[in-house]
């Protein structure tokens, strides 16, 4: 079977076992040895879920127990966690961190350790998580939490799938009264006030700007922040489903520059206009691009490449003005991007987020990109920063090395477990893990 | 509170339309033959708001005694409202050809098993004049092509003894509902390359409790299939056998 990433850069001739139980599974890695990993929805953008051999989880989407009262839940990890929402909010319960897209999983998330607009305030998905069941590389399962083999806990959540495969989680969930998010945008004509304005804003429950990095001259950087907090009343509406879908892939540079700067003036002028608040739903909120399937076909065939950096506050904003400078030089247009600062990050041995700004941007597959993102990728290092590793497809092991210097450790804690030399991605090996 | 048996219940198909009977706080009864999975589903439905979840385990690859199984089922949940079967084999054409072992595995399954499972279930629903009864047949039932008319006969023949159940069980207020899904990506349908035609299981669960909720007779899902078989079936013999798929 062919596999990729979300970003359908690089792609795999892989073999996929899709197991219905957790039995199923075990057995399968007691009969066979060898290199695979574990994959979910497939939505890390570059080759952190591709290897020649992997494991489908998403079968095991189950929820084990959930605890109305105290708000806790235990799922399998192959439940998306949009399919979490979709249990928990007409309970009033909500998940504590949600990324950009409701189609992840459980195991996926807290194998990333994703963060979402409000980690300012709340922290990563894996703060929230306080016991991960894991298969280990003999097909024996492994209960780990801060208390119990600490160090596996440390080193699964945010490792990658490497340490083992994600089986269950339990987690705390939050309170919620509606399943109403209050909007707010505010329009920021450059960088300078776009950086004014998050820190001024950063009280907010849920803060983000959109980011048009694609202006020259003095509106360069012009953004749109949006706010949001749950609203306090106001019933529990069913998430809409997805109701278009884009059908195939359309012709690779359609998302050139004449169609992006035109796209980005609307939005930009749009949301300037109407600065004001209003009341979406929570999947409108925090998945917009979940209304768009499969929007990475809008991309072609050769797909994209998202970079994600975060930036220690020290030099954020110094960092920012490079990297923004070095795309208007490279000549290639990001026809998305996202800006939004981060809170300090966890005892996690390979978890992205630490205290800074985090710079998103997504720029059409070719040749120049792979150059432009080496060129980035020195400004982050240089400045003390790090790659996000799930929408990483192309960093350099130097890179890697000088934005994670806790790798060693997680090495060790991997050779403890027996998961070295068993559990393995594309993007492991090409980190030199 | 509905009283929902369920058989094949570790299909996806199945699995997706328990979670919506689950969160109506129906009863259920899953019948199936892998019991890890059975057991990992029944948790599911537990927490999603079932009444109740009994399950056993069964195997219809040999004769069983389907008397038993169903009074088995309406003992347990105290009655019968729904039976749901859901449960098949997508054969391998090829080998059909070749060995008339395989042929015969898929009739026992999709065809024969349903047939004896239905005796005493329509027996039940007709004495107590109120109950629907919902099978799982296949668009590939509406015409035999050569890619897989084994299995597409396996489910014509259960789409003729459906419509004689229901013109029987009518009077009766029983309704019998024939279910006919296209593509739909599951795990029987892993090895295929998926198109824009293909429906997921979560679909086809929605459709079936509308069909249900509905009392309708016969439902393609998604409903676009109902106008394809409708141009499919149109076509003169003498031209379908010379097309290629």
């Amino acid at each position: 079977m062919h596999s990729s990433g979300w970003g359908r850069h690089p792609t795999i001739e892989t073999s996929t076992y899709r197991p219905a139980t957790r039995q199923a599974l075990a057995r399968v890695l007691r009969a066979e040895s060898g290199e695979l990993i574990a994959r979910g929805m497939g939505r890390s953008y570059g080759d952190a879920s591709l290897a020649a051999r992997s494991i489908d989880m998403t079968r095991l989407d189950h929820i084990i127990a959930f605890d109305a009262a105290s708000g806790e839940i235990e799922c399998s990890a192959g439940v998306s966690l949009a399919a979490i929402l979709e249990f928990i909010v007409p309970r009033g319960w909500f998940l504590p961190v949600l990324p950009g897209t409701g189609f992840v999983t459980l195991g996926g998330a807290i194998a990333s350790d994703i963060h979402g607009k409000n980690h300012h305030h709340a922290g990563s998905f894996s703060q929230f998580v306080d016991e991960i069941t894991l298969m280990l590389a003999d097909g024996s399962e492994l209960r780990c939490s801060r208390h119990e083999h600490a160090d596996l806990f440390h080193a699964t959540a945010g490792g990658m799938g490497l340490t083992g495969i994600i089986l269950a989680a339990r987690l705390r969930l939050r309170a919620v009264s509606s399943s109403d998010i209050e909007e707010r945008l505010i329009a920021a004509p450059d960088l300078d006030h776009a950086l004014a304005l998050l820190e001024q804003h950063d009280k907010s429950t849920y803060l983000v700007a959109w980011l048009d990095v694609n202006q020259r001259g003095a509106s360069r950087g012009r953004a749109l922040l949006m706010l949001g907090e749950h609203l306090a009343s106001g019933g529990f509406a069913p998430a809409t489903r997805q109701p278009h879908s884009v059908p195939f892939y359309l012709p690779a540079g359609l998302l050139g520059r004449p169609l992006i700067s035109v796209f980005n003036a609307l939005y930009y002028w749009r949301g300037a206009r109407q600065s004001s608040t209003r009341r979406v739903h929570y999947s409108r909120y925090f998945f917009p691009l979940d209304a768009l399937g499969d929007w990475h076909r809008l991309y072609g065939q050769p797909g994209f490449l998202q970079h994600q950096c975060v930036i220690p506050h020290a030099s954020a904003a110094q960092a920012l003005r490079e990297l923004l400078t070095t795309v208007t030089l490279s000549g290639l247009v990001s026809p998305l991007a996202v800006l939004k600062g981060l809170g300090p990050g966890n005892d996690n041995l390979l978890s992205f987020p630490q205290a800074g700004l985090t710079l998103t941007m997504d720029f059409a597959m070719h040749p120049a990109t792979l150059a432009l993102f080496a060129r980035l990728d020195d400004i982050v290092v240089a400045h003390g920063g790090r790659l996000y590793l799930a929408k990483d497809a192309c960093m350099s092991r130097d890179t890697f090395l000088h934005g994670y210097p806790r790798w060693e450790r997680f090495q060790e804690i991997r050779e403890r477990y027996g998961a070295l030399g068993r559990f393995a991605s594309l993007q492991s090996r090409r980190l030199g893990l | 509170m509905l009283k929902v048996m369920i058989v094949g219940a570790t299909s996806a198909i199945a699995e997706a339309t328990a979670r919506r009977y689950a969160a109506r706080g129906a009863h259920l009864y899953l019948l199936a033959r892998d019991a890890e999975r059975l057991d990992l589903i029944a948790q599911d439905l537990a927490v999603r708001g079932a009444a109740a979840v009994h399950t056993a385990i069964c195997d219809f690859t040999n004769s069983f005694d389907a008397d038993a199984l169903v009074m088995a089922a309406h003992t347990a949940l105290e009655g019968l409202d729904l039976v749901l079967l859901v449960h098949g084999v997508l054969p391998d054409q090829t080998a059909c050809q070749q060995d008339v072992t395989s042929l015969r595995a898929a009739f026992v399954i999709n065809t024969l098993s349903t047939l004896a499972l239905l005796t005493p279930v329509a027996n039940i629903m007709q004495a107590q004049a109120h109950g629907s009864i919902a099978v799982l047949s296949s668009v590939a039932g509406d015409r035999g092509r050569q890619s897989n008319y084994v299995y597409g006969a396996s489910k014509a023949a259960l789409d003729a003894f459906l419509s004689g159940l229901r013109n029987r069980l009518a009077k009766h207020g029983v309704q019998v509902l024939t279910i006919k899904p296209g593509f739909v990506d599951t795990p029987m349908t892993a090895a295929f390359k998926k198109g824009p035609l293909w429906a997921t299981p979560a679909t086809i669960a929605a459709g079936i409790i509308d069909a249900i909720d509905k009392k309708r007779d016969v439902v393609y899902l998604p409903w676009f299939w109902r106008g394809i078989m409708m141009v499919i079936r149109a076509i003169p013999e003498r031209v379908f056998k010379r097309l290629s798929w």
